[in-house]
């Protein structure tokens, strides 16, 4: 075997992922080759640094504060859907019956009525272009089929 | 670890009846690991916490989505690094159009946002080691998160990003020759010198 061939039983000595037999294995080449026992040992003294820097703990409260913040936000988020739907829909439906209105009253002058009209086939577009675009991203995002 | 896994298998069938008791068994379980994986991807401690919980409500939302017999973690933990990858791409972004705004291209993030002094004990050695863990590859960046700072098996790393153990073997020893890499030329410093 190369020394290539050792990398993985490196990584598996230094983390104590080996088998007894692998174990052997590695010691018995790395007692006959310089190279080898250099690039282990260096990797022993980079594992002891790494080891060093270990992560703070937070403090207590985080631990202890930590299921409500996600029972809070998942209830909030319930929420705001809710919210949401009903404005939207409440919305569109006020704006279509005052429009509606507008529309059939004889009092008010045509000038405001195109404009209204204007104003919602503007409306419509803007709706259509920004929903052809997310369409055209979302077929193409790179992540979308992120295995899960 | 067999009773465990009946455990969750159990949780999960609640949760997909909406159970948020049983949804609790997960977080109790698995935030110290979402807490931390995140705080090592993104190095920040307020960002990770935010994004380790969102992850949890993503989850709590499509945990349907889980298919029979697959475990929690390495479907939950795909969720957690999306979010932390896109949150990284969203302040790499921010960064450069701030840089653009001061017209100095010049000027290099310094890496990748990471805040060295909020993550760990300070002292000049670890903070060389964070700022070297920080401009890791993203997938180099994982498996030394994985393995030396939530202690994880090659079996379970291989798990939560869906290769085999010889590739997992295989990134961390190109990953801690990259770590080596950028240690030895940090000002100063070396693997063999710190």
């Amino acid at each position: 075997m190369a020394c290539d061939d050792y990398k993985d039983l490196l990584m598996g000595y230094l983390d104590d992922e080996l088998s007894n037999e692998q174990r052997r294995r590695l010691e018995e080449h790395v007692a006959r080759c310089a190279d080898c026992a250099s690039e282990l040992d260096d990797f022993k003294k980079l594992k002891a640094i790494t080891d060093e820097a270990a992560l703070l703990e937070p403090e207590d409260r985080v631990w202890r504060d930590y299921w409500s913040g996600i029972y809070n936000r998942i209830e909030r988020s319930i929420g705001w859907i809710v919210f949401s739907v009903a404005a939207i829909a409440l919305i569109i439906y006020g704006g279509f019956r005052a429009i509606e209105q507008l529309i059939k009253d004889p009092a008010v002058e045509m000038l405001l009525k195109v404009g209204l009209l204007a104003l919602m086939a503007g409306l419509a577009i803007l709706f259509v272009s920004v929903l052809r675009e997310r369409l055209y991203f979302w077929k193409r995002d790179r992540y979308k089929d992120v295995r899960r | 670890m067999a009773s465990l896994c009946q455990e969750e298998l159990l949780a999960m069938q609640r949760c997909r009846g909406g159970s948020r008791e049983a949804f609790e068994l997960f977080v109790n379980r698995y935030m110290k690991d979402a807490y931390f994986i995140a705080l090592g991807l993104v190095g920040n401690r307020e960002d990770a916490l935010d994004l380790s919980q969102e992850a949890f409500v993503r989850a709590y939302r499509n945990i349907n989505q889980v298919k029979p017999g697959r475990g929690f973690f390495p479907w939950f933990y795909q969720i957690l690094k999306n979010l932390c990858i896109s949150h990284l791409r969203k302040r790499k972004y921010r960064q450069a159009s701030s840089l653009d705004a001061e017209d100095c291209p010049e000027v290099e993030a310094p890496g990748d946002g990471f805040l060295p002094d909020v993550v760990v004990d300070r002292n000049e050695v670890k903070d060389k080691v964070w700022r070297a863990i920080g401009r890791l590859d993203d997938k180099h960046r994982e498996v030394i998160i994985l393995r030396h700072f939530r202690n994880m098996s090659y079996e379970r790393i291989a798990e939560a990003i869906f290769c085999n153990k010889g590739t997992v073997t295989s990134r961390l020893y190109y990953a801690r020759k990259r770590l080596q890499e950028l240690l030895s030329t940090e000002k100063g410093g070396s693997t063999s010198g710190v």
